[in-house]
């Protein structure tokens, strides 16, 4: 008696266990990059695409000048965000992420996606784009240019203006004098000079 | 019988956790290409790791911002050119396919210190993708129980040559545990991953 019923609960148990299946691993919800079969239009998925004209409101009112670049005296030529060192050096961070494939990390615009064909853009250190105001950087990520892809929805406004700001200082340092520099630095300049 | 269907079970959800065996793609992309040779920084494409849980699969745009004007016509890149012309994204094959039950955040770890490659291996060195740790719980437990062992400096996160210090790891990951705020109590529960 006692046998049976001990047999009877293993197979209850495993017939149980073997019902064990991969709902709990797989489970009925929207996962990200999932098919989603309820979408009517053509691209279909979980990740879609934004509406057309949409204008993100996390970053509080919409400011245009900082979204845009655009002033009513034309590109602006002072950033909209205060400069610091922080906004410089995450500025010089993202545009060796996203600029230096082709523009160089100098930006003489002989990066290594250059050197496998891409067409070269201009250096950053010719007269006229030394000329350009920092809206002109700006808007040339937001809405691309020449043969160069829009970067706006890779680069969020607050880096696109970081890098912008990043390449006025790489256009200063690769035009600059020793006299430049502040005299409390100039030694450690002249002692790497001659080491090198 | 039970411990049969009990190991058939195990041996079910096991057997699909397919370790260092490439995956097959809709398009033969090369991370040895253009991390490894090329020098793009992951985040070129992955442009959300360091926000968001998921580090995201590029859209067809990040490809042809450069195959607009490269290999342009070149038969190994017809799948993304026909997706750039009909608006169909690509549909990648999944490489590391999570329990829906467990909550993984890729943004907490690059910014604690952990290393792309700690997880995902020396992706510069992979012509194909695999998946380079079996990324179960027993393996994640690992590091969350004892995180001074593999924490970097957060300068050093995307550098997949990265190579921890031969001697004094745990020395420097416990003052990047401190510096870093991870919070070690805490790592090893339940709710860190499970809700």
């Amino acid at each position: 008696m006692k046998a049976s019923i001990g047999f009877s609960l293993l197979i209850l148990l495993s017939l149980l266990l073997s019902s064990c299946g991969m709902n709990m691993y797989d489970q009925p919800k929207a996962n990200l990059y999932a098919a989603a079969p309820y979408v009517k239009d053509k691209v279909v998925g979980t990740a879609r695409p934004l509406p057309e004209g949409v204008v993100s409101r996390e970053r509080g009112a919409v400011d245009p000048t900082f979204y845009t670049a655009l002033t009513p005296e034309g590109l602006a030529t002072d950033l909209p965000i205060p400069v610091t060192m922080e906004v410089l050096e995450r500025g010089q961070e993202r545009y060796n992420i996203y600029c230096s494939p082709c523009h160089n990390f100098n930006g003489n615009g002989l990066g290594m996606i250059v050197q496998k064909g891409m067409p070269q853009p201009a250096s950053f250190h010719d007269p006229r784009l030394r000329a350009s105001p920092v809206g002109y950087y700006y808007n040339a990520m937001t809405n691309g240019f020449g043969r160069m892809f829009s970067y706006a929805s890779r680069i969020p406004p607050e880096d696109r203006w970081a890098i912008a700001a990043y390449i006025k200082a790489l256009q200063l340092s690769q035009n600059a004098s020793l006299s430049d520099v502040p005299e409390s630095l100039r030694d450690s300049l002249e002692v790497q000079g001659a080491s090198r | 019988m039970a411990l049969l269907a009990t190991s058939l079970t195990v041996f079910a959800r096991t057997s699909n956790n397919k370790v260092r065996v490439p995956i097959e793609q809709p398009v033969a992309f090369s991370h040895a290409l253009h991390n490894g040779q090329l020098g793009l920084d992951c985040r070129y494409c992955h442009t959300s790791v360091e926000v968001a849980a998921a580090a995201n699969i590029p859209p067809t745009e990040t490809c042809m911002t450069c195959h607009s004007q490269i290999r342009v016509g070149s038969p190994q890149l017809a799948a993304v050119q026909a997706s750039w012309d009909s608006g169909e994204p690509l549909a990648w094959n999944k490489v590391h396919d999570l329990a829906d039950f467990v909550y993984f955040n890729h943004s907490a770890h690059i910014n604690k210190g952990i290393g792309c490659s700690s997880c995902h291996g020396r992706i510069d060195q992979m012509a194909a993708i695999w998946k380079n740790e079996p990324m179960t719980m027993g393996w994640c437990l690992e590091c969350h129980r004892n995180p001074a062992a593999q924490v970097r400096p957060r300068s050093e996160v995307f550098n997949m040559a990265y190579v921890p210090p031969a001697e004094g790891q745990l020395e420097l990951g416990e003052q990047l545990v401190e510096a870093y705020h991870i919070n070690e109590e805490k790592l090893p529960q339940c709710s860190t991953c499970h809700r």
